[in-house]
């Protein structure tokens, strides 16, 4: 028997769309759910704002946690658009980077943050060879680079990976632009930095920031490296969140799902936005 | 002049390339490796040695190699039906599924993982192997559809009608035509779902609840805390699959590499 050819794909589709609607569907609504108090340890079953409120009082740890992830993020994506935007330049000159710029990718995030870790640290790698060097004397003399109050061994965590990912979005469109605007351009005296300012930089602008909108995201959102690499106070939104959630007081619980869907309301309007521009 | 600046920054690239495995070798198979000697003096294998000891390394090796395996050979039966009729046909809603399939992607593993955790907790899947692996589909799935949707898209249907004509049945024009035309990107999406599953942290930890450990997890708490030989060690065993799959499909990743990379 053949289907009817109107149902047909979505037969095909079925088995994809039911896993990935089910898990996701059950998992916002047991979010919703718990962040509401309706469900969970505590045992009410009167919905309640109780946790957003809670989340949201002027002295509560949120705010501080949220200036602190949106600086982060921010800056992380910031800097690795900016050098993404130089390094892509300088090597679509040039047609090389292709295998260096998909290296990392067998690095994931948690082994950078590592790296990190081993170098930057006060008794790391970089502080033995200033000391070798004569530069300073005791590992204390070394800057805090790494689970510093500022976020820093974060940013940097970020750039290294975030910079070759943009790197390719932003080659992959120069390279699918006819070369003739800037041998024109050229041609009628334009100046290498004008070529750039009018030529290159509106072609890949739409790409670019689509691509920085979906790393803001990204790094707004992720868990591991600001746990690995930041401090106790001020600590990312992610950290905060998990901390609540998995709370032995389990009156906290609802409120780390609501700083949990905090980040997922930032996340999905980065991504649409991300998509609209992509679309341009 | 010029020249000798573009060597130079080749040079740094390489250097930069090669730096993390040759940092974890450097910091796992020496000792006593004291503040402030620039490089190590004593090499030894007695700390990888110590940390393959420890029963919960290879067990955790092992398990997340399985989960991994598991989860791209279940991504790949699921996204094969959804990518070729995304990748072929043109049809009513077609948009909506992209972007219902597109959807893991943006909400964040940390997101999916609380919200999941309750729910499992109800079924039963918490801290089992079947709980970890259908959470971990989650953020492979879409990645395996959009590899496949995007050489379906260029699939010619008329070697599957030219087999039919020639008397094949569906099974033997799936298998010698449909999968061998596919082959290549039918490895790269798996490789991408085994990645993304090798590496996955969150998503295993609150699934997971501590009764199902993989590597991630015992170098997150080792890099927490733990000695740096034993994170070094740890480091070298977590980065060898990846480090061997990418040096694999360099070919392939020029064309999909970046898809994955938001997620891994």
């Amino acid at each position: 028997m053949r289907s009817h050819p109107l149902f047909a794909p979505w037969f095909s589709l079925a088995p994809a769309l039911t896993i990935v609607m089910v898990l996701l569907g059950a998992s916002l609504w047991y979010a919703v759910a718990e962040s509401l108090g309706v469900i969970g340890a505590i045992g009410q079953n009167q919905p309640s704002f109780s946790a957003y409120r809670a989340a949201f009082l002027p002295a509560s740890e949120f705010w501080l946690s949220l200036t602190f992830s949106l600086w982060v993020s921010l800056a992380a994506t910031i800097l690795s658009a900016a050098g993404a935007l130089i390094l892509a330049v300088w090597l679509s000159e040039r047609n090389s980077g292709g295998f260096a710029l998909h290296w990392n990718l067998a690095f994931p995030h948690l082994v950078w943050s590592v790296v990190l870790l081993l170098i930057l640290s006060q008794s790391g790698l970089f502080s033995r060879w200033a000391a070798a060097l004569g530069l300073i004397s005791t590992p204390a003399e070394f800057p805090v680079l790494v689970r510093d109050r500022f976020g820093i061994g974060i940013l940097l965590s970020y750039i290294g990976k975030e910079i070759p990912f943009l790197t390719i979005t932003i080659l992959s469109v120069l390279r699918s632009q006819p070369v003739g605007y800037d041998v024109v351009a050229e041609n009628l005296g334009a100046s290498r930095w004008q070529r750039l300012r009018y030529i290159t930089l509106p072609q890949v602008m739409p790409a670019l920031l689509a691509g920085s909108l979906l790393v803001f995201g990204f790094i707004f959102s992720s868990y591991e490296v600001p746990a690995l690499l930041g401090v106790g106070y001020p600590r990312a939104l992610p950290v905060l969140a998990l901390r609540y959630f998995l709370d032995p007081d389990l009156r906290l619980r609802p409120t780390g799902m609501v700083i949990s869907l905090v980040i997922t309301a930032v996340t999905l309007v980065v991504a649409v936005a991300s998509l609209r521009m992509g679309e341009k | 002049m010029r020249h000798l600046t573009i060597y130079a920054l080749r040079f740094l690239l390489y250097i930069l390339l090669a730096a993390p495995p040759l940092l974890f070798a450097a910091y796992a198979f020496s000792t006593r490796w004291f503040f402030p000697a620039p490089f190590p003096a004593e090499w030894t294998t007695a700390a990888f040695a110590r940390v393959l000891r420890d029963s919960r390394t290879l067990s955790s090796a092992a398990q997340g190699l399985g989960i991994a395996l598991t989860v791209s050979l279940l991504s790949l039966i699921l996204a094969l039906p959804a990518a070729r009729v995304l990748g072929l046909r043109k049809f009513r809603g077609r948009q909506t599924a992209w972007l219902l399939l597109f959807l893991p992607t943006v909400v964040p593993p940390l997101a999916i993982g609380m919200g999941l955790n309750i729910l499992f907790l109800r079924l039963g899947l918490a801290g089992t192997l079947t709980g970890v692996t259908l959470a971990h589909l989650l953020p492979t799935l879409p990645y395996t559809i959009f590899t496949l949707a995007g050489s379906f898209a260029r699939f010619d249907e008329n070697y599957e009608f030219q087999a039919l004509a020639l008397g094949a049945n569906p099974f033997q024009i799936f298998l010698h035509i449909t999968l061998r035309m596919l082959a290549p990107s039918l490895l790269t999406a798996a490789l991408f779902a085994f990645l993304i599953s090798w590496s996955q942290y969150l998503l295993t930890l609150l699934i997971g609840g501590g009764q199902v450990l993989t590597l991630p997890l015992l170098l997150f708490s080792a890099a927490s805390g733990g000695n740096p030989s034993s994170i070094a060690a740890l480091s070298l065993l977590f980065i060898a699959p990846p480090v061997l799959v990418i040096a694999l499909t360099a070919r392939a990743l020029s064309q999909h590499g970046n898809e994955i990379r938001e997620q891994y």
